[in-house]
C-alpha cells in the first residue's frame, strides 16, 4: 500500500498536501481507491464552496455502492479536477496524482496539524 | 453468520466479503467488473453454497407440487428441470426457484438462501398425501460455473461424462449434481457437492483458469437480462404476472395450485403494476435499489427494485414496479438521485 510521506491524512481516508495551503490538493489513499474498487461515477462540488472539516464535499460511486467524500480541512474549493467526471479511472490508477479531486484553499492551517501523518495514516489502516 | 465451505479460499484469494441472507459471502475478489466481464466473455466460477436444497419425495410428490408451484411440474420428464414459483393466497411471491425431477416421486429444489427457512414452513403446512420434505441445505456446497466457455472447461476436467441438457439434472453416481442452469444468461451450470468435497471442484475450476467471482458481478450479470432477484424484484405484494414471469405460471394446468384465483381476478380486472426494466439516458450516477422514480410531470410513480451500472453497457439499469401506464418502452421517466432528477427511459426486457 502506498502512503506518501509528504501528506496528511484523515480517519475517513482523504489526503491532502499540506505543501500549498492556498490551494491544497484532496484526493482518497491508495487504500481508499483499492476498498473501493473500479470508480465509476464521481460527483464534484461547486468551486468557490465553503467547506467545514467533515463536511461531505463529494460522492465517489463504484459498482456496488455510493460513498461520501469528506473535506480533510475547513476552507474554499478553489478547483475541482473536472475531467474525473468524464473518466473517473485515474482515481484508481493514480490516487496521489491525476486522482486528485479537489483544490482547497486551507482557512485554518492548524487543522493539518491535526491529521494523521503518514506513519500513523499506516497504522491507521493496518 | 455461516460461512460456505469454501470460505478459508476465499479468504486466500482475497475477496472482500458481505453479509447475505445470514451467510458471509464473497462480494468481489479483483473487482465486480472484471469478474463481470469474464463471465460474459469465457467463463467465472461463483460459489452458491449459501442457496438451499429440498428434497420432495414420494408417490404423490408430482400431483403435491403442481399444487404448489406456478409451472406445471407434470411436463418435466425425469432429468428435466423448470423455473418456477411459488405463491401465497393472494399470490404474492413467496420464492422463485428450479424444480428438477429426478423420477417421478424424486425432486430436487433450488431455493433462495433468504427463504429456506420460509419455504420449508410453508411448504410442510400444506403437505399432506404420500409426500415427504427434507431440507438438505446444510449438506450441499454448491458452485454455478457460467460463461460462454464454462462447457469447454468441463471437459477438459471430466471428458468421460458429458453434462445434462439445458435446465436439465444429473445425479453422478460418485454423489454430486450438475445442473445445466445458472442466473447469468450465459451458458453454464452448477455443481452440487458436499462441503468436503465441493472445495476441490473450486480447486480445479481455478487450476483450469476460471475466473473466481462474487455476489456483486452475480448481480450485474442477472440484472442486465432482467432476471428478478427474490427481495428485491419480487416479493410478496407483487404477482408473478406483474413482474412479467407469466411464462413461468401456467394457469391452465389441471391441479389449482396456490394463488391461481388471485392471478385469474387480476388478470381479469387488469394488472395494474408492471415491472419494468429502465435505462440511464444521459451521464448520471449509478441508479439504486430505493431510488425515486417520477413520470414526465414529475409525480412519484414508483421507485426502484434493483439497480446498478451495467458494466456491458457502460450505463446505469435498474427495474421498478410502475403504474402499467408508464412502462411500454420508449416512456420518459425521471429517476431521483440525491435530491436531482436524472432522465431515464423504459427499454425491453431484458437490457443485454
Amino acid at each position: 500500500m502506498n502512503v506518501p510521506d509528504h501528506l496528511r491524512y484523515a480517519d475517513s481516508h482523504e489526503w491532502i498536501d499540506p505543501g500549498s495551503p492556498d490551494a491544497a490538493l484532496v484526493g482518497i489513499s491508495d487504500h481508499a481507491q483499492a476498498e473501493l474498487t473500479d470508480v465509476v461515477y464521481l460527483e464534484l462540488p461547486e468551486v468557490g464552496r465553503t467547506v467545514s472539516k467533515g463536511e461531505a464535499i463529494a460522492v465517489v460511486e463504484s459498482v456496488k455502492a455510493a460513498n461520501d467524500i469528506y473535506a480533510p480541512v475547513s476552507g474554499e474549493v478553489v478547483e475541482v479536477n473536472d475531467g474525473l467526471a468524464e473518466a473517473p479511472e485515474p482515481i484508481n490508477e493514480d490516487p496521489y496524482g491525476a486522482g486528485w479531486m479537489v483544490k482547497i484553499k486551507v482557512s485554518d492551517s492548524s487543522e493539518l496539524e491535526s491529521l494523521h501523518d503518514a506513519g500513523s495514516y499506516r497504522e491507521h489502516v493496518s | 453468520m455461516q460461512q460456505s465451505p469454501l470460505h478459508s479460499r476465499h479468504v486466500e484469494l482475497k475477496a472482500r466479503f458481505l453479509p447475505f441472507a445470514g451467510w458471509e459471502m464473497p462480494i468481489q475478489y479483483e473487482g465486480i467488473v472484471a469478474e463481470h466481464k469474464a463471465v460474459r466473455d469465457a467463463v467465472g466460477v461463483f460459489d452458491i453454497s449459501h442457496m438451499g436444497e429440498l428434497i420432495v419425495s414420494g408417490a404423490e410428490a408430482t400431483s403435491w407440487l403442481n399444487t404448489m408451484l406456478t409451472n406445471d411440474v407434470g411436463s418435466l420428464r425425469d432429468g428435466e428441470g423448470q423455473y418456477t414459483l411459488m405463491l401465497n393466497e393472494s399470490g404474492g411471491v413467496i420464492d422463485d426457484l428450479i424444480l428438477y425431477r429426478e423420477a417421478e416421486d424424486r425432486y430436487f429444489l433450488v431455493v433462495n438462501a433468504s427463504k429456506i427457512a420460509e419455504d420449508i414452513d410453508w411448504l410442510q403446512k400444506h403437505c399432506d398425501g404420500d409426500v415427504s420434505l427434507e431440507n438438505q441445505s446444510e449438506s450441499w456446497g454448491g458452485l454455478a460455473v457460467q460463461g460462454p466457455a464454462s462447457v469447454e472447461i468441463w471437459k477438459t476436467l471430466r471428458p468421460d461424462l458429458d453434462l445434462p441438457e439445458r435446465n436439465g439434472i444429473v445425479r453422478h453416481e460418485e454423489g454430486w449434481i450438475a445442473c445445466r442452469t445458472g442466473y447469468t444468461g450465459e451458458d453454464g451450470f452448477e455443481l452440487f457437492d458436499t462441503n468436503e468435497a465441493i472445495g476441490n471442484w473450486f480447486d480445479q475450476f481455478l487450476e483450469a483458469g476460471v475466473t473466481p467471482c462474487g455476489l456483486g458481478a452475480r448481480d450485474t450479470l442477472r440484472l442486465e437480462k432482467c432476471y428478478p432477484l427474490n427481495g428485491s424484484d419480487l416479493d410478496e405484494k407483487h404477482t408473478p404476472l406483474e413482474a412479467g414471469l407469466g411464462f413461468f405460471v401456467k394457469l391452465e394446468k389441471e391441479a389449482v395450485f396456490t394463488g391461481r384465483s388471485s392471478l385469474i381476478a387480476q388478470k381479469k380486472e387488469g394488472i395494474p403494476n408492471r415491472l419494468a426494466a429502465i435505462r440511464m439516458t444521459g451521464k448520471a450516477p449509478p441508479p439504486r435499489q430505493g431510488y425515486e422514480i417520477r413520470a414526465d410531470t414529475g409525480n412519484p410513480i414508483g421507485e426502484l427494485s434493483s439497480g446498478s451500472l451495467s458494466p456491458s453497457l457502460g450505463t446505469g439499469i435498474g427495474m421498478a414496479y410502475l403504474p402499467a401506464a408508464f412502462t411500454k418502452p420508449g416512456q420518459e421517466v425521471v429517476i431521483v438521485i440525491r435530491d436531482r432528477e436524472f432522465p431515464a427511459v423504459v427499454v425491453k426486457k431484458p437490457f443485454l
